[in-house]
């Protein structure tokens, strides 16, 4: 008696800390900025703790709306880029070297092909580009009829260059989202390294266009300053016209770009054609910041300023170019071009009316870099806040009404005891959320089925107990011994049936993608949960049962 | 006491023939499900009816002011340059005591061009466009859906928060751009947007019929009115949710999908055979979920209900149910044999299933009932997974007595007498009469057989 009353005491304190404890876990104020303060009387209300419950459980995108977004960068295109700008380095050093050639080009990515007439020369081609390119990263090998280098990019270079370009992609992306105001955005790689892929996840935001407009976005700013002595040419055939007559020297180092500014107040347009530099006197690389700044007048503009190695190139030339033109081009397109009318120093304006949605995205696209290479699609899911509301409802009355049915079989087949039942199977409840709080795991639809399979569990172990207790008291054996006897054989089974499907479980968190995980986080901590209620809890309610009155028990109602 | 059964003494493994031969007739109807879809060489019918989860494509989750025209929204969307053939309307069904819903779920298959090079896998091809091509399709046909005095106006419907204050913003229906006003117009337009979204979200389902509706929310000044018809409408629909998944993402998910499955079952295989120091058991365990999972998919085949990534879900709860249930006969197998070491494994066996009946039926029974519950209340979203674990309780229950058992004990058997367990495996030509057409393990292939040989001729039935 005294052993079983000592027994008691050590299993009621276990189970009051560990259902207090998880009860705390599931609606204490965890998740509260620094500032948060909340008066003690209003803390207990339930509008607050339901505040906090929903705040410490993670709700996946399928239950609480959001956009989820998987993109793949396509890396393969930038080592076509690194090819091309390869091709333009052979022949500039070629010609600069007087060395003669007939054509370098490209024709797969990772590959450039020098032809020449004069076989005497390929060793000379070899060496001079190879010391250009890196002979770490680029191999050549020659060949005759016609006399030709070919130069690879290894294999092993190609991948390193495919996984930085992966993850440079991955950096920008996760500051535009950043900038942009999502809250609790997720940014991961995901899959094979090989896959290149990006999954991103926005909670909340069921509108994903302006975001994706915006990922995409490509903005490469560059100042480029106007041919000397041009102004804007009206069409672009005057435009060409002029740079023909500049004759062949000069006309490498110049191009054609279109003007338009953006006037989407409904101004009218300034349009036409500028004759520009080919090299740019600094890019987006050079840019220290960009804002969208209301304007004087209508809309907004973009202001941006220029990192100092950046402002001393232009400040040279400005102060050199008084009255001159520099061009402002963004995304090959020239957006402004005003005089010069004195030394720059380090911010300039992008004039034009945008919208402040416009102006505001173009200078976050500004500030954040732009994209290495492309990025693709390749996924996209969004869920409106109706639908996730929709289907929580649903699930959770498909739940309570099992649980109803569970609990009405158990009171009405094993009579007292399935309060036993009945207590260990909510206390695993309120365990297994106190575990996804703990772990800041995120419960999905898939999550839900975890749970489901939980309960199923849950349940069964308590029947397998109660089924064993009764065969021992069929067995003629005295209501204690038949309790004790019962537990522990069905213990054996309880553990064989939870360890399995907990190793499955941890396959397929391991191995497994997204909402599989989901399913697995869910079971296991259910699992554990569950060994917990149905084999201590449960257990210790009978020896309440049986011992509570001055003598034991003789009679047991199961 | 309520007893389901007092003193269950029935002879399952007696009859195992019967229900073995029923599970390879299911297995086989499945099969012919598959094979008979993959090979009629028409096009649209596939074995499977593979959500976009797995086969790539988009589905929008649409809601309408009215009962859709599901005609017209077909000619709309079809005047978007989609065939007639390739779009799928479901209407949603409205749950018992609400509304009706009004939804549709509009369906595309995959409409990004990908070619797959020579020795290229079919996850590796490359996609040249983005998943979302059909999205931006539906939703273009879904506008030409509303009247055309609407061009030129916002739809209140379409879009989030920050959208609408935007709006807002550029409208100014207040004239709070001129100052004056305690709040800046950012300020007061985002509440504004928040209150109206609200609003549309939680109260209204994600879809406001009429403007004039939003006159009744508390905490809008009227003034706004007349500005707020000018500038904006309520459209006729609203997309619930939308989902685009390129053809590479969906053959990704389903290989991983199905190597996880054959991991997990491959670590219980061994656990299993750890814990009972035996094969046999893990051996037995496994074919029985093999055998779930192959009768439940064919069943999906033949209904062609949609299999997406929650019926993966609901197809591992169904293995980890089976298990469960295999694992406490097996427990109840091992516990007697330490006793009667004496005894034929089969009646052990035999005798286990009995003395856990109860406990199967009662716990079938319940997981059974809260099955019903979700299939019932658990809606559109759940519909596949509710029907996988509908179908998956009863398999499973049925396959932990008669696949997981006989299985056990035919390795078993075969451990103890190599020739005696050749005669019944599988596909044995030497089989004996009474698994020779069936070709399935032989119900001689006992722990005593290996005795006496002329034993081996004894059937199930007879055995005690």
């Amino acid at each position: 008696m005294d052993v079983m009353n000592r027994n008691l005491r050590t299993r009621s304190i276990v189970i009051a800390i560990i259902t207090l404890g998880s009860l705390i876990l599931m609606f204490g104020p965890w998740n509260k900025g620094p500032n948060y303060k909340i008066a003690a009387s209003d803390f207990f209300k339930p509008s607050n703790l339901k505040q906090n419950l929903s705040e410490n459980i993670h709700l996946g995108l399928d239950l609480r709306g959001g956009t989820h977004l998987v993109m793949q960068v396509q890396a393969d295109e930038a080592i076509q880029t690194i090819s091309n700008g390869n091709v333009e380095k052979a022949k500039d050093i070629l010609t600069k070297g007087k060395i003669n050639f007939t054509d370098v080009k490209s024709l797969a990515s990772g590959q450039v092909v020098v032809e020449t007439a004069d076989a005497s020369q390929q060793s000379e081609i070899k060496d001079k580009l190879l010391a250009d390119f890196g002979s770490s990263q680029w191999s050549a090998t020659t060949r005759t009829n016609p006399p030709t280098v070919v130069f690879d990019l290894s294999g092993s270079a190609a991948d390193r260059i495919r996984k930085e370009v992966t993850e440079q992609a991955k950096a920008i992306i996760e500051q535009r989202i950043n900038q942009f105001g999502v809250t609790e955005p997720t940014v991961q790689f995901r899959g094979r390294d090989e896959d290149h892929q990006i999954l991103l996840q926005m909670p909340g935001v069921d509108n994903p266009e302006r975001v994706k407009e915006l990922l995409k976005a490509d903005a490469k700013l560059e100042l480029k300053p106007v041919k000397t002595g041009t102004q804007l040419f009206s069409t672009e055939e005057s435009a060409r016209a002029a740079l023909a007559a500049l004759g062949p020297a000069e006309q490498s180092s110049y191009e054609v770009l279109h003007m338009r500014e953006s006037r989407s107040g409904g101004a009218s347009s300034v349009e036409g054609w500028y004759i520009l530099e080919k090299n740019p006197l600094i890019t987006g690389a050079d840019l220290r910041d960009a804002r969208g700044v209301p304007a004087q007048g209508l809309g907004y503009h973009i202001s941006f300023q220029v990192k100092p190695s950046g402002a001393e190139k232009v400040g040279a030339w400005t102060e050199k170019n008084v009255g001159n033109y520099l061009a402002i081009v963004l995304g090959n397109q020239v957006k402004s071009a005003p005089v010069i009318k004195g030394k720059f120093s380090d911010s300039a304006q992008i004039e034009g009316s945008f919208t402040q949605q416009e102006a505001e995205d173009l200078a976050l696209v500004l500030r954040s870099g732009a994209l290495p290479t492309k990025i693709l699609y390749l996924e996209e899911r969004t869920v409106g806040p109706s639908l996730g509301a929709d289907s929580i409802r649903q699930g959770v009355t498909a739940s309570i009404v099992g649980m109803v049915l569970v609990v009405f079989f158990m009171l009405f087949y094993y009579k007292f005891s399935g309060v036993n039942a009945v207590v260990a199977l909510v206390l695993n409840l309120i365990i297994l959320l106190a575990g996804l709080a703990v772990f800041n795991a995120t419960l999905t639809l898939p999550g839900i089925a975890g749970v489901i399979l939980t309960i199923g569990m849950a349940v069964d172990s308590n029947v397998l107990i109660f089924e064993r207790i009764r065969e021992e008291l069929r067995a003629g054996k005295i209501v204690l011994s038949a309790v004790d006897t019962g537990f522990s054989k069905a213990l054996v089974t309880i553990i064989d049936t939870h360890v399995t499907t907990i190793v499955s479980a941890l396959f397929l968190y391991f191995f497994g993608t997204g909402p599989i995980r989901g399913f697995a986080v869910t079971l296991v901590i259910g699992l554990l949960a569950n060994l917990f209620t149905a084999v201590y809890v449960s257990r210790a309610m009978f020896i309440w049962t049986l011992t509570r009155g001055e003598r034991q028990a003789d009679t047991l109602s199961i | 006491m309520i007893e389901i059964f007092k003193h269950a003494n029935y002879d399952f493994l007696g009859k195992k023939w019967l229900f073995i031969g029923v599970s390879w007739l299911l297995i086989l109807a499945g099969a012919a499900s598959v094979a008979w879809r993959a090979l009629d060489g028409n096009p649209d019918t596939h074995p499977f009816n593979m959500g976009i989860d797995f086969a790539g494509g988009t589905l929008l989750d649409v809601k309408f002011k009215d009962t859709p025209d599901l005609g017209r929204l077909r000619a709309a969307i079809e005047k978007q340059g989609i065939e007639a053939s390739k779009i799928t309307l479901q209407p949603v069904g409205n749950q018992i005591g609400e509304a009706p819903k009004n939804e549709v779920l509009i369906r595309l298959p995959n409409l990004l061009h990908v070619e797959r090079k020579a020795g290229e896998s079919e996850t590796s091809a490359k996609a040249e466009t983005d998943a979302d091509v059909g999205k931006k399709k539906i939703l273009t046909a879904l506008a030409t859906l509303n009247p055309a005095d609407t061009q030129g106006k916002v739809d209140i419907n379409d879009g989030g928060r920050d959208k609408l204050q935007a709006e807002l913003l550029r409208v100014d229906p207040l004239n709070l751009t001129a100052g004056g006003a305690t709040q800046t117009p950012e300020a007061r337009y985002s509440e504004i947007a928040t209150r109206i979204v609200e609003y549309r979200d939680k109260t209204r389902g994600g879809l406001i019929a009429s403007l004039d509706e939003l006159k009744s929310l508390n905490g809008l000044e009227p003034q706004l009115w007349p500005k707020l018809g000018e500038a904006f409408f309520a459209g006729a629909a609203a997309v619930k949710s939308a989902e685009a998944v390129s053809p590479q993402v969906g053959a990704d998910l389903r290989d991983r999908a199905i190597y996880v499955t054959l991991a997990a079952c491959a670590g219980m295989l061994v656990f299993v055979a750890f814990r009972f120091k035996s094969w046999g058991f893990g051996i037995g365990a496994i074919v029985a979920v093999i055998h779930d999972v192959l009768i439940t998919l064919g069943i999906f085949s033949i209904t062609q209900f949609e299999i997406d990534l929650t019926v993966v879900a609901a197809l591992l709860t169904l293995v980890g149910y089976s298990m469960n249930d295999t694992i406490v006969i097996f427990d109840r197998i091992r516990e007697t044999m330490r006793v009667k070491r004496r005894e034929k494994l089969e009646t052990l066996a035999n005798d286990a299933i009995n003395q856990t009946l109860s406990r199967t039926i009662i716990t079938s029974g319940l997981t059974f009932l809260t099955v019903v519950a979700l299939v019932i209340f658990g809606g559109a979203v759940l519909k596949s997974f509710s029907w996988a674990l509908f179908i998956g309780i009863i398999i499973g229950t049925y396959s932990s007595i008669y696949i997981a058992s006989p299985f056990m004990l035919w390795w078993e058997g075969f451990k103890k007498s190599p020739q005696l367990a050749t005669a019944g495996a599988p596909g044995a030509t030497t089989a004996s009469a009474s698994s020779a057409s069936s070709g399935m393990p032989a119900a001689s292939a006992v722990r005593s057989g290996s005795k006496k040989k002329g034993k081996k001729a004894r059937t199930a039935s007879s055995m005690r």
